[in-house]
């Protein structure tokens, strides 16, 4: 451990939105009173028993909560190491995890009065869910997407337009999620009345990191409570894909100061780390720097200029991370790693074949690092991978690589 | 300790006039012809220049700005040059102020300390950087402030009475006041809501206020500066650059002097 390891783990972020040098509140002027009110909002929702109440019983009725924790028995066999479980997220209703987030979000727009809700989206499932939760409590939603990936993920372009959602093209930069959020937060400073801006990820200034990750717990208090029932005692190691670091961060933090649990982070290494560019591994390739309301690892040049991450996964090609996950990696609580886009689409293909379940990209980062450590273990490791999502919205991007006609 | 800012703006004060303060963004669109255009623009009636430090990820800017901004960046527009675009512009005129405007990643990235030094050496007079907000001042607003330099802030629409003093605690120069709610350049300024504003700000700061976001023309800024101590235009003037390239985005003999035409113009209206 590093010097000056902290009691627990578990207390961030201080009042000014830090986590050790992380976080804060770098957004313009305009939005500091919002920031300030959303602040208030949440502290005042989280302390009232009613708020969790309603939450909980949409978790449970309407998203399908809680997800199973379930024993992949033939991976376990086949790496022939680790007893592998996969928390089922992807089981969730719109696919995965990002629901958890978006409910917590939307119940509190409700109680501040907010009535438009806009979001941004990448690979279109946090999108989804907003579309999704805003039909069923009659709110207007607008969903900001880089043009480059409404072309990419078509199919979730029509499930939101289903859902009641406008989908405007972000046509400015790189035309890919971070020029989503750029334009939601352009949204936002010219609508500031009426609008919540419903964030994705454990990113964006103070609160947002803090309160997505309160609102993704649930994967983890889940985890402990089923791993305990089922083994009688907590998993030895957790492995979670990271684009924003959402699904790893709900995943992780109820485990934090439970120091004999290793916590693995995987970022998506794409065409390799090597290239430069050409990946989205933020921690293994990139320094810090302030983007997005937050000081954070993010991909950038030598000029202070963002450079668009590249990942086969549309939903972890991001250039920034959660400012959390940079501090817990300088303190060395979680090992962050990366997974090539080869990698991913090789442990894709394998959990189709010998779990029969078709995973989102985005997990398949985890599940291919799973797949390098997991022979290593003794049979008596206890390894959770969280499997954030489904993979139906990536069947065509597999079926090119793999040159599969549909 | 009085900067070039201060000095300015008390000269207008004795002339009784507002200030017309020009945004232009830092190698748009490619050094040379950007040189060429902020060296012109005192002659053409500016009195405080700002110069945009170009970011691929402007967030508080509308169209126009960010395609400045990638302008400049695919012509190897960088931090170094835009302070020796200073340095250079400084070699011909030494009285007037300038502001560099941007984000905060690329001085961060630059190292505070040491953009100061060289920035202060280089003939910057002052700092708006869009994405601190009072509550990170610790960044790079004191460290300015200590160097003698003005820390610039944005005041808004939002910017009520209980947060204007906030807003003003540590700051100087002058105070920016964006006239509308949402990006540059998109929506034009409601002159009514202005004057209320520059009026209810003025009990919170001794600070001259200068109120842009939206304006384009003579007339707006003839009305603007009846109430204001300035009147920024900047979109307007970037636009001005857009429109005089060739197709493939080449500086054309008409750029630079599309900008100072119109810098005139309103700097007509702004003393009228």
């Amino acid at each position: 451990m590093n010097v000056n390891t902290p009691n627990s783990f578990r207390t961030g972020p201080d009042e000014n939105g830090l986590f050790g040098i992380y976080g804060g509140r770098f957004v313009a002027e305009t939005l500091m009173p919002l920031i300030l009110e959303l602040e208030q909002a949440y502290k005042a929702a989280k302390a009232d028993p009613s708020f969790q109440a309603e939450l909980d019983s949409f978790l449970e009725h309407y998203v399908g909560r809680p997800s199973p924790l379930y024993f992949a028995e033939r991976m376990t066999e086949h790496l022939g190491g680790a007893k592998i479980y996969f928390k089922r997220d992807e089981l969730n209703h719109t696919g995965a995890h990002k629901i958890n987030n978006v409910m917590g979000q939307i119940l509190l727009a409700r109680r501040m009065g907010k009535k438009r809700i806009i979001a941004e989206t990448g690979a279109g499932q946090h999108g989804v869910a907003t579309a999704t939760a805003c039909a069923r409590f009659g709110l207007e939603c607008i969903v900001y997407m880089g043009e480059v990936d409404m072309e990419r993920q078509k199919p979730n372009v029509f499930r939101m337009k289903l859902l009641g959602a406008e989908v405007v093209p972000a046509k400015s930069g790189s035309r890919t999620l971070k020029d989503a959020l750029n334009e939601a937060l352009r949204d936002w400073v010219a609508n500031v009345e009426d609008t919540f801006y419903c964030i994705g990820t454990v990113a964006g200034p103070h609160p947002y990191p803090e309160m997505v990750r309160d609102f993704q717990s649930v994967i983890g208090r889940e985890t402990k409570e089923q791993m305990l029932k089922r083994e009688g005692r907590l998993p030895d190691s957790l492995v979670a894909a990271i684009g924003g670091g959402s699904n790893a961060m709900g995943l992780f933090h109820p485990f934090l100061d439970d120091k004999d649990v290793e916590i693995i982070g995987v970022e998506a290494a794409g065409l390799g780390l090597k290239t430069k560019t050409k990946h989205a591994a933020s921690i293994t390739g990139g320094k810090p720097g302030v983007l997005h309301g937050n000081r954070t690892y993010l991909l950038m040049d030598d000029d202070g200029q963002i450079i668009e991450g590249h990942s086969i996964s549309a939903g972890l090609d991001y250039p920034g991370i959660g400012p959390e996950h940079a501090w817990l990696h300088d303190m060395k609580r979680v090992e962050y790693v990366s997974a090539t886009d080869k990698e991913a689409l090789d442990a894709f293909q394998l959990c189709c074949k010998l779990e029969g379940i078709i995973p989102a990209l985005e997990p398949s980062h985890a599940l291919a690092h799973v797949m390098k450590i997991a022979p290593k273990k003794p049979k008596d490791h206890l390894m959770v991978m969280n499997l954030c999502g489904r993979g139906d919205k990536d069947i065509f991007t597999v079926a090119d690589i793999l040159g599969a006609k549909l | 300790m009085t900067t070039r800012i201060d000095r300015r703006f008390e000269a207008l004060k004795k002339e009784g006039r507002a200030a017309l303060v020009t945004f232009v963004t830092a190698g748009d669109p490619d050094y040379d012809t950007s040189l060429k255009i902020i060296a012109g623009l005192p002659k053409a009636g500016a009195d405080v220049i700002e110069i945009g430090m170009p970011f691929t990820d402007p967030m508080a800017d509308g169209p126009a700005i960010q395609a400045a901004g990638l302008r400049a960046l695919a012509a190897g527009q960088n931090m170094k040059k835009t302070l020796k675009l200073v340095k250079d512009f400084r070699k011909q005129d030494k009285d007037t102020p300038i502001v560099l405007m941007g984000y905060y990643n690329p001085v961060y990235v630059y190292g505070v300390e040491k953009f100061l030094k060289d920035s202060k050496t280089a003939g910057v007079d002052g700092y708006i950087i869009v994405d601190l907000p009072p509550e990170e001042d610790g960044e790079f607003c004191i460290p300015a402030l200590k160097a003698g330099q003005n820390f610039i802030r944005l005041a808004t629409p939002t910017t009520d009475d209980h947060r204007a003093p906030t807003v003003f605690h540590n700051t100087s120069g002058f105070v920016y006041y964006v006239s509308v709610l949402g990006i540059t350049g998109t929506k034009a300024p409601d002159l009514k809501s202005v004057k209320a504003n520059v009026n209810r700000l003025r009990k919170h700061t001794k600070l001259p206020i200068c109120v842009g976001f939206g304006v384009k023309s003579a007339e707006q800024a003839r009305a603007i500066a009846k109430d204001a101590d300035g009147v920024v235009v900047g979109s307007a003037l970037v636009q001005a650059v857009e429109k005089s390239l060739t197709k493939a985005g080449k500086p054309t003999s008409k750029t630079a002097k599309a900008v100072h035409a119109l810098v005139s113009d309103i700097a007509q209206g702004v003393r009228s």
